[in-house]
């Protein structure tokens, strides 16, 4: 399986759910305790078990572009194309 | 014997597109333009046409998209889109043109502008975002508005006796002579994301291959004037949207369909 792992734009979350929703791996949740400088509560990336995959959907899903993804793929080899 | 171990390396499979500028947009949480936006962005980058694409910016919820892409922009009176588009088509030809407009816009005010743009086969795209409702001034009841859909100024749901029945604005497009790709998507989930993005995609190409005028419906959500969370809204795009509003190609011209199978 794959590796991965996503950054999330905290500052340009704005709380809406839909990752939490697309992640397959239910890696990301929202945040209960600290609001962003808007007023939302963001989404974050909680993968202490190392299941994320890279996979992207989250980053599909997501209105606000806030998503990064990156992949562990083998060295000399080209990145597979994006999801999309 | 030894076993070569893998080396892995991390490489970045999905980031922001480079034709989309790197500022928060204005759009409420779970509002679906945010994905349109991204996905039109996208296209240009994968066509390279982004340093000769125009955007023409409508008005309503989308009015300032020109702010958000990063191509050429310009602001067109409500429901005139269409109207700048063929103008600054037909005098810089060789640049990409394309409009981005509401339901409000395209399917209310600007209905005979898009509809004679269309008919002439003016060699632009349209993206068509439907979220059957005024978003912008606050949630009243739009032409694409649902049967007993409840809006501001339907609190009672709208009634067809008085108000009449949505307009399938894909479908009244497909009809006219000068449309060579006329399609509907959904944004609700990822699957229908990649789908609506394929579509996009075409539609660009039929512009550059010039073959005609060419126009992606997209359902989108607006969870603000629903009055629902953003995965409910998601959810009413599937229950109660495409039902109505069908999903597909309303409209393959003569030569689209080679550009259909290339993807």
């Amino acid at each position: 399986m794959a590796r991965g792992r996503i950054e999330i734009n905290e500052d340009n979350c704005k709380g809406c759910t839909l990752c939490t929703i697309a992640c397959p791996q239910g890696v990301i949740v929202m945040a209960t305790d600290h609001p962003s400088a808007k007023g939302y509560y963001p989404a974050m990336f909680v993968d202490p078990e190392g299941q994320c995959t890279g996979c992207a959907l989250c980053a599909v899903a997501c209105p606000d572009v806030c998503i990064t993804v990156y992949r562990q793929v083998p060295a000399k080899t080209r990145p597979q194309e994006a999801a999309v | 014997m030894m076993v070569a171990e893998t080396v892995l390396e991390e490489q970045v499979v999905y980031a922001r597109p480079a034709s989309l500028r790197d500022v928060p947009t204005h759009y409420c949480p779970g509002c679906t333009h945010g994905v349109a936006h991204r996905l039109v962005a996208e296209v240009l980058d994968e066509l390279g046409i982004r340093e000769r694409t125009i955007g023409v910016s409508p008005v309503g919820c989308a009015v300032f998209a020109y702010k958000y892409f990063n191509t050429d922009g310009c602001e067109a009176a409500h429901g005139r889109a269409p109207a700048m588009a063929t103008g600054i088509k037909r005098v810089r030809p060789d640049m990409v043109v394309f409009t981005y407009q509401g339901d409000g816009d395209l399917a209310a005010i600007g209905t005979g502008e898009i509809i004679h743009a269309a008919t002439r086969g003016e060699l632009f795209t349209t993206i068509f975002i439907n979220n059957a409702i005024y978003g912008m001034t606050g949630g009243q009841m739009a032409p694409t508005t649902l049967p007993g859909q409840y809006t501001s100024s339907s609190p009672a749901g709208r009634d067809v006796e008085t108000a009449g029945f949505p307009i399938r604005m894909a479908e009244v497009i497909a009809g006219l002579p000068g449309a060579a790709y006329v399609a509907r998507r959904s944004l609700h989930n990822v699957k229908e994301i990649m789908k609506a993005k394929k579509a996009i995609r075409t539609a660009f190409k039929v512009q550059l291959a010039g073959l005609g005028f060419s126009m992606v419906e997209l359902l989108s959500a607006c969870p603000t004037n629903w009055s629902m969370s953003p995965p409910e809204a998601m959810r009413w795009i599937e229950e109660a949207m495409v039902p109505y509003y069908p999903l597909g190609d309303f409209k393959v011209a003569e030569g689209v369909e080679a550009l259909l199978k290339e993807r």
